[in-house]
Parts: structure tokens; sequence; C-alpha cells
């Protein structure tokens, strides 16, 4: 199991930084006429619709928003003992020539994004893919950067960022965790 | 929440979240099939041989493209059985199999239980495309994938499988299958075509379509094999038409809007008149389209057991 | 060569012995017998707590020479017959060629005369018609004439209710039963199992046991109108037995066999697809081998047959559909029967030695076995407590074709001495 160790941001926090993200991707596209939103399920689905819901209360416009499942596109996939449970990728809107802005929680070794964008690219061609990320905490394993970052947070390997959303964890939240311990007590404890 | 069994032999004794599992999985690639790319990477450096010994085209074209959508390498093999002595051409084939290292072996047989056969002599994967007058369980979980899609479940409602139950493999599957999802299940021929004791597999027995009719809401119209049978089986196709053809006036008359289903290729206006196959109640080129999604699901949830 | 057997139970039905009683044999014949024999010289056997029979006879029997030499032969049939308990067996004619010639009787007897040195009497099985074609009679007199002890075109039931007559009345003049495979081939056409709820589920064609019922029906009716000598092989249907049990009502002249397997298994054997459970008759339900057991219990089926199918390991190697039909049978045949039929009490072992001795060598006009001092020594020894498991790959018959491979046999025949020789599995 592991404990916490610090919590990084909490609702409030969740909240401003999403705005400030929503402001950046504003001003880098100098307006939101070009953009469409892509959500990576499970829990960048629920921050893009947040950061959506920002721009089209700032700029009176309607945006067109999607999710993305990246287990098709997984790496790691062959080598799993029992396949992950396939989520619905619902992109119901032409991506040709527009400013994709892929949106994640956490930004880590690079796998899911690379994932992300060859699926993206299944579906078109767009001008530009943005990647913006509520915690980027390091350790890259490929040549990727996130465009717009909510937090960078110094990380070491063994450690992890939860993020906790409101809409399937009932509280918005970042968490530090320390690294695993092992097991002091009988499995009967863990949940 | 893997599937329990390493190979898809069958649907008889498949339990309930199995079936519900691929169907749930198949809603996935049925989006896949809508995108520009339809075209995903999770069996890249898969190998998948297509083994038909039967003539084929609908069901191997089929799994072709689930296989090439889902990034495998494929290879096909098909052969009538007739120019070689049967038994040996399984045996090494199945030794063939072994010998190029495929990871899944997709077949169809004309002897029952030959694809249990072959999942017992080689160490890959087993996909029964068809065997025999046995099972065809890829046919009968599109049938039921289509059903859900149309009508929005599968628990309580009526399907009539109508034509020649005792050599059909896709009744069989279809039975199992929906018998465990909840469905209620009839079966409508002449008494030359329903198997001895098939009431023990809990299906209602029907001789008479109008009898039925008016209580469905699904009708699997079977492929009646006209140069085989007329004569043996029923008396003449003039005769069976009348009896248990699928017109519209028939339809209209049972006063019902019933979902037409087929697994293909039709005999028009022997079994099923063609306004009917071709009219605002037939799903049978949806059956088509969710045949590759339901395949890939079952591909891809089989391929890393 | 002198032997005494010491402590064993002499069962013979023909003299109604049942009881302790040493034997003394010499040379191939019965010096001497009562309680407590010594005999100087002798090799003794001490057989406490096992049992000695009149030999045992297999009437149902396919060696598979001349012509099939790569599933059996002779020699390999004979070894498998002596290590199953069997001092004779009845082969079936559905060689290449045919015994429907005295030149195949004559080759059969001059093999069976080298195996185990003659050990196993090989009684030739003629056929009823000319290359099994059932168009034309094989020249019965010669073949009864050269040792033929019954005929039959077994595998190739006799369609023709014509021929069936003319094979009654002419085989008749000879005392020579006629043993029908009884199937009527048009209602079983493409069949590989019996018709029923499993062939349903397996998606196999089925044999509808009516087959069997409708030729042995039409026979029994026949006999009835030639005399003759009837006897049905493997029956395996409850509606089979009950035709017969009607023609032995009216005293016909009519007889029937039962093959271990179809006591022991029925049509969920087949669940599997393992082409070793695929035989003809093929196996039927749980109703049809109850009443089977009956018909053992009751003496309407006099015989245990085997109905030894021995096919090579590539042949069964097969699709179900594509498998030939049949099983071994000489070495599992009383181990099976003693399991399923003494220790689940629907026979004595008295009974069972007259299902697989007395009964049969009545059926087929052979002279009875008496054990008696100065009769020739034609007897089996067996152990009818032993457990053992059995082990296809240990069997003397060239073929390894059963489902029973795996099977915790309660029974085995010790021995056998027959023609001078004495042989001993152990």
């Amino acid at each position: 199991m592991r404990r916490l160790k610090a919590q990084i941001m909490d609702t409030v926090g969740v909240d401003r930084t999403l705005t400030r993200l929503a402001h950046e991707i504003l001003e880098r596209n100098k307006g939101a006429e070009s953009i469409v939103i892509v959500g990576i399920r499970t829990r960048g689905e629920f921050l893009a619709e947040r950061i959506a819901r920002k721009i089209e209360e700032t700029e009176r416009v309607e945006l067109k928003i999607g999710f993305l499942d990246i287990t098709l596109y997984r790496d790691d996939l062959l080598g799993k003992l029992e396949q992950p449970q396939l989520k619905s990728t619902e992109i119901l809107f032409n991506i040709n020539g527009k400013n994709v802005i892929l949106i994640d929680d956490v930004l880590y070794t690079g796998r899911t994004i690379r994932a992300a964008l060859d699926a993206l690219i299944d579906f078109g061609r767009p001008r530009t893919i943005q990647l913006a990320v509520l915690v980027d905490r390091g350790h890259r394993q490929l040549p990727i950067r996130a465009d717009y970052v909510g937090k960078n947070i110094p990380t070491t390997a063994d450690e992890s960022i939860r993020v906790h959303v409101r809409e399937a964890d009932g509280e918005d939240a970042v968490l530090l965790m320390n690294p695993e311990e092992p097991d002091p007590c009988p499995p009967d404890h863990t949940v | 929440m893997p599937l329990q069994s390493r190979h898809l032999l069958g649907l008889d004794g498949m339990p309930r979240q199995d079936l519900q599992l691929i169907l749930d999985t198949a809603v996935s690639f049925r989006e896949v099939l809508e995108r520009p790319i339809k075209k995903v990477p999770p069996l890249q450096g898969k190998t998948i041989a297509n083994m038909f010994f039967e003539n084929s085209t609908r069901t191997r074209l089929s799994f072709e493209l689930a296989e090439r959508r889902l990034s495998a390498d494929v290879l096909g093999f098909q052969s009538t059985g007739s120019s070689v002595s049967k038994g040996e051409t399984l045996k090494d084939t199945a030794r063939n199999i072994e010998a190029m290292k495929v990871d899944m072996v997709v077949m169809r047989h004309f002897a029952s239980g030959a694809p249990h056969y072959l999942s017992t002599v080689i160490e890959g994967h087993v996909i029964n495309a068809g065997d025999g007058s046995h099972e065809h369980p890829t046919q009968a979980l599109l049938d039921m994938y289509t059903i859900r899609e149309k009508l929005g479940r599968l628990e309580d409602l009526h399907v009539c499988i109508v034509g020649d139950i005792a050599h059909s493999r896709v009744a069989r599957s279809n039975i199992y299958g929906l018998r465990t999802m909840g469905a209620r299940v009839s079966v409508c021929g002449p008494a030359t075509m329903i198997p001895r004791e098939i009431e023990r597999m809990g299906v209602e027995v029907h001789h008479h379509l109008d009898d039925v009719l008016p209580h469905v809401d699904v009708l699997n119209v079977l492929r009646i094999q006209l140069e085989r049978d007329a004569g043996r089986l029923f008396p003449s196709i003039r005769e069976y038409h009348a009896m248990y053809g699928i017109t519209r006036a028939r339809l209209e008359k049972a006063g019902r809007a019933v979902t037409i289903m087929h697994p293909g290729p039709i005999n028009r206006d022997v079994e099923l008149s063609s306004d009917v196959a071709d009219g605002e109640h037939s799903v049978i080129l949806q059956q088509v389209l969710n045949g590759v999604a339901v395949r890939m699901a079952v591909l891809y949830l089989l391929s890393s057991k | 060569m002198q032997v005494l057997l010491k402590g064993a139970t002499l069962i013979d039905p023909v003299s109604g012995h049942d009881g302790a009683m040493d034997l003394h044999i010499a040379d191939g014949v019965i010096q001497q017998l009562g309680p407590n024999l010594s005999v100087s010289r002798a090799q003794v056997f001490d057989l406490r707590g096992k049992v000695v029979a009149p030999g045992f006879i297999d009437m149902h029997v396919h060696l598979r020479e001349p012509g099939f030499e790569h599933k059996e032969t002779i020699r390999t049939g004979v070894e498998a017959a002596a290590a199953g308990g069997f001092t004779a067996v009845c082969c079936m004619p559905n060689t290449n060629p045919a015994i429907d010639d005295e030149s195949v009787i004559r080759f059969i007897q001059s093999k069976a005369g080298i195996a185990l040195n003659g050990l196993v009497d090989v009684y030739p099985v003629g056929a009823v018609t000319v290359g099994r074609k059932g168009e034309q009679l094989a020249p019965l007199a010669e073949l009864a004439a050269a040792g033929a002890v019954a005929f039959s075109d077994d595998g190739e039931p006799v369609q023709s209710a014509e021929m069936v007559r003319r094979a009654l009345e002419y085989s008749g003049m000879f005392g020579r039963p006629l043993i029908q495979h009884a199937q009527d081939l048009p209602l079983t056409k493409g069949g590989v199992m019996h018709e029923g709820f499993t062939a349903t589920e397996l998606g196999l064609p089925g044999m509808p046991g009516i087959a069997e019922e409708v030729m042995v029906a039409r026979d029994v009716r026949i006999v009835e109108f030639t005399g003759g000598r009837y006897h049905v092989a493997h029956i395996s249907t409850a509606g089979t037995l009950e035709l017969v049990r009607a023609a032995k009502a009216r005293h016909l002249h009519v007889s029937c066999e039962v093959s271990p397997h179809h006591f022991t298994l029925t049509d969920e054997a087949v669940r599997t697809y393992d082409t070793n459970t695929k035989m003809n008759p093929p196996l039927r339900t749980r109703d049809d081998v109850e009443a089977l057991k009956e018909g053992l219990r009751d003496g309407s089926i006099e015989v245990i047959a085997t109905d030894h199918a021995p096919h090579s390991f590539d042949e069964k190697q097969v699709e179900f559909s594509s498998a030939p039909f049949g099983i071994v049978g000489l070495e599992t045949a009383f181990g099976l029967a003693v399991t399923e039929l003494v220790r689940k009490n629907v026979l004595s072992l008295y009974q069972l030695i007259q299902k697989f001795s007395t009964n049969p060598r009545a059926i087929l006009g052979l002279p009875a076995i008496r054990v008696s001092e100065g009769e020739k020594a034609n007897l089996t020894m067996f152990d009818p407590a032993a457990e053992w498991v059995v082990d296809p790959s240990e069997f003397k018959t060239m073929s390894k074709n059963t489902p029973f491979g795996g099977y915790k046999l309660t029974g085995r025949a010790l021995g056998v001495i027959n023609n001078g020789q004495i042989l001993w599995t152990e």
C-alpha cells in the first residue's frame, strides 16, 4: 500500500489551475474558433469537459469535445496477462485541419500520450495537436512534452501521483503518494 | 475480467459474463469501424491462420477484415477437402500450423467437433468459425449483438429460428447464447428438420409458422439447402415457401413489427421474400457489419490469454 | 507338464459345481479333481481366493487378418484373447478377402495353430454372401465343412429380406446360426452416433435405435417362417431386447449377445468427440443400458461378446465423423463385466461364466467343456477381486483404440489352459 506524502492541490487549487489552462489555450490559439477538445479516458475526460466549459463560458461558443480510449494503442498490450477492458472512444466530429487540445491528468513516461497521438491520427490530419495536463511529474521515456502544464511536481520514480476528480472520485484533489510499502498486515486489511 | 476459456469453440456452457464481455467489447470495435481509418494496432505482431475446410466466402472475409483491422498478420488456407483423404488433411494441417508458430487459428470445418480436436493438438488459440452441424459461435454472437443493438436487450425477447434446425450450427449456437442471456427461443420448421429431443435444450418447437409469428420479436431465418434437401426433407421448394417462407403479407397478418435476421446468403423468395429481406425491419446488413466488430472483440479478448 | 492348481474355487456351470477344488492336470488332461490334492513333481500354483472356470470364448472378434494386418494379426489377436482370459474366439469374416471361401478358413486355421502354439481356438465365422455383398449366397456347406461355426456378413447387415430368408433356410441344414448385425442402412445413412439429445447438441448425424429394431423385428418374423437359428450380434437398445424376448417366448431359435461397452457407457461419452467412443451400433442412452443389464439378469441376453475391432492409431486420430467405427475389447471385457455386472449385483460369477463360456458354446454348437477327470483341460483362471487400472500401452492387441484407458476395474484374468498349453498373464 501507499501512504499519502502530501496534498498538492485541493478543490479550489484544481479549479484555479483548470481556469488558467483554459486561458492559456485560448491565448495560444487566438480564440476558440479552430480548437476541438479531446480527453483521454478516464480522468482526462472529466478534466476536458471542465476546461471546455470554462472556454465556452469565456468565449460564448459551443466547443466540440471528444473522448479517447487508448487501450488498443498501448504498447504493453501483448505482454499483459489479460486484456484491459475497452472503454468507448467518442470523436463524433472531423478533426482535419483543427487544433486538437488533448487533455490528460498526469504526464509521466509519455507512453499514454504516444498511444493517444497514434489513435488521434487514425481519425484524420489535425493542423496541430496540443497537450494539456493537470500535472507533469517528469520521468519521460519518450520525447514528448506538454504545451500546457497545470503544475510541475518533481517526484521520484517510485512515488506516485493520484488525481481525484469529483465526477469519478467524489472530490477534486492531487495527491503525492509515498513509495509502495511492503504490506504490514495480512491481505484481509488491504482494500 | 478475462474470458474463461482460451479458445472459442462454442457457446455451449459459456457463462453469461463472458457473453456480456464479448458483446460490450464489440461496441468499442463497432465505433472503430466508423472511423476514417478503421484500423487499430492491438494485435500487431500476432499471426492468425484462417483454415477453411469448407467454402465460406462471407465468414472468411469477415474474419480476415477483423484480423487486419486489429493489425494482425493473416494467412489463409482454403480446401474443400474432396481431393485429399479428409482425416489426413486436418492432422497434417495441425502439424503445419504448429510448425509455423501461429498465435491463433480460425477454423471452419465440415466435421462437427473438428475445432475441439484441433484445440487438443496445437498450442495456439482456436476459434471455431463453424463446425459441421454443431456450432458457429461468432455468428450467434453477432446475431445477439444485432438484436441488442436494435431492440436494446436480449432478456425476455422471443427469438424464433426458422428452417433446417437439424443441420444448423447457427441455430445451436444461437440457442445456447440466447438462452444464457435470458431470451425465449423457439424453433420452427418441418418435423423432418427438427432434431430429436431439442426441447431439452430449452426451446419451444413449432411446425406452423403462423401459430408462433404473433408472439415473436425476432425471426432468425436460416438458409435452406435447396439442392441437398428438396424431395428428401421437404417435398418441394414451392411447398416449403408456402409453409415457412417469410413474406410481407404473412408478417402483416401477424400484426407485429418483427425484426428479421438471416445469416446469408439468402435464397430470395424461398425462405425470405425480397420485400421483407430489404424491408424496414430487416437488420441483415447490420448483421454483416456487426460481424466484423464482434469478431474483432473475440480476437482481441482471446489474444492475450 | 504336470500342473497342480491349489485352493481355487471351481465354478463349472456344466456340472453345476461351485466350490473349492484342487485340479491336477498333466499333458493337457485333467487327471484328478478333489480337495487337498498333492502331487509329487507337479508345478503347484496357489490359487486361494481365485476362480477356475471353463475356458471363455469371445464369439465376436475381428482379427483383421488377412487384409488389415496394420490393425491386428491373428497372432496379436490371439495373444490379446489369451491375456483377456479367452481360450477361444470366433473371428468375423470382414477380412480381405472375406471368409467366403474354404481357403481363407484354412489360412486362418494354420495361422491360429502357430500363435501361442495353438493355445487359443480360433473359430472362423463364414460370410453369408459372396464378398459380404448381400447378393449371392456364399458356399455355406463348404464353409461349414471347413470349420465355420456360424455365418454372418457382420458390418454389412444383410438388407434384403429375401436373402435373410434363403440364408436361414440354407444354414439351418447345418445347424449353424446366422449372426446378424442388425441395422437398416438407409435409416443410419451418414450417422455416426446414437440419434438423441446428445447428438442433437453435438450436431452429429444420428443412428436411431429403430434402425436396429426394425431389422430384428423383420428377421424374427422370417425365422418364424423358415426355422433355423438366428443370433443378434451386439444388441444395443431396449427395443431390440423386447423383440428378442418376444421371439424366445414363441420358442424360436433366437439368441443375442451384448458388448461390454454397451452395458457400461452411454452416448454422453461422445461429448468429448473422442473417436474411441465411436462404434457401431453406437453407444445408447441410460435407459438402454439399464434395459440391457436387466436382459443379462433375466437371461434374455445369453452372451457377452466384445466386438473387438482394432483400428490403428492414425485411423482414429481424425475428426469424429471421419473415424472408423469400433474399439478393442478382448483385454477389458472381463474386468468391465465384473465391475459393471457382478459388483453391481446384476449377475453372479456363476452366471457371468455362463455368458462367457457355456452359453456361447451352446449357441455355436461347440462341445461343452466338462471340468472332470479324463477331460481335456480348457480353463480360464481369474481373480474376481483384483483391482487394476486399464493401461492401453500394455495391451497385447496391436491397436489401442479403447475409451477405457485409465478406468479402474475389478476382476482380472490370471491365465488360461487349453490344448496342452498354459499361459499366465503375470
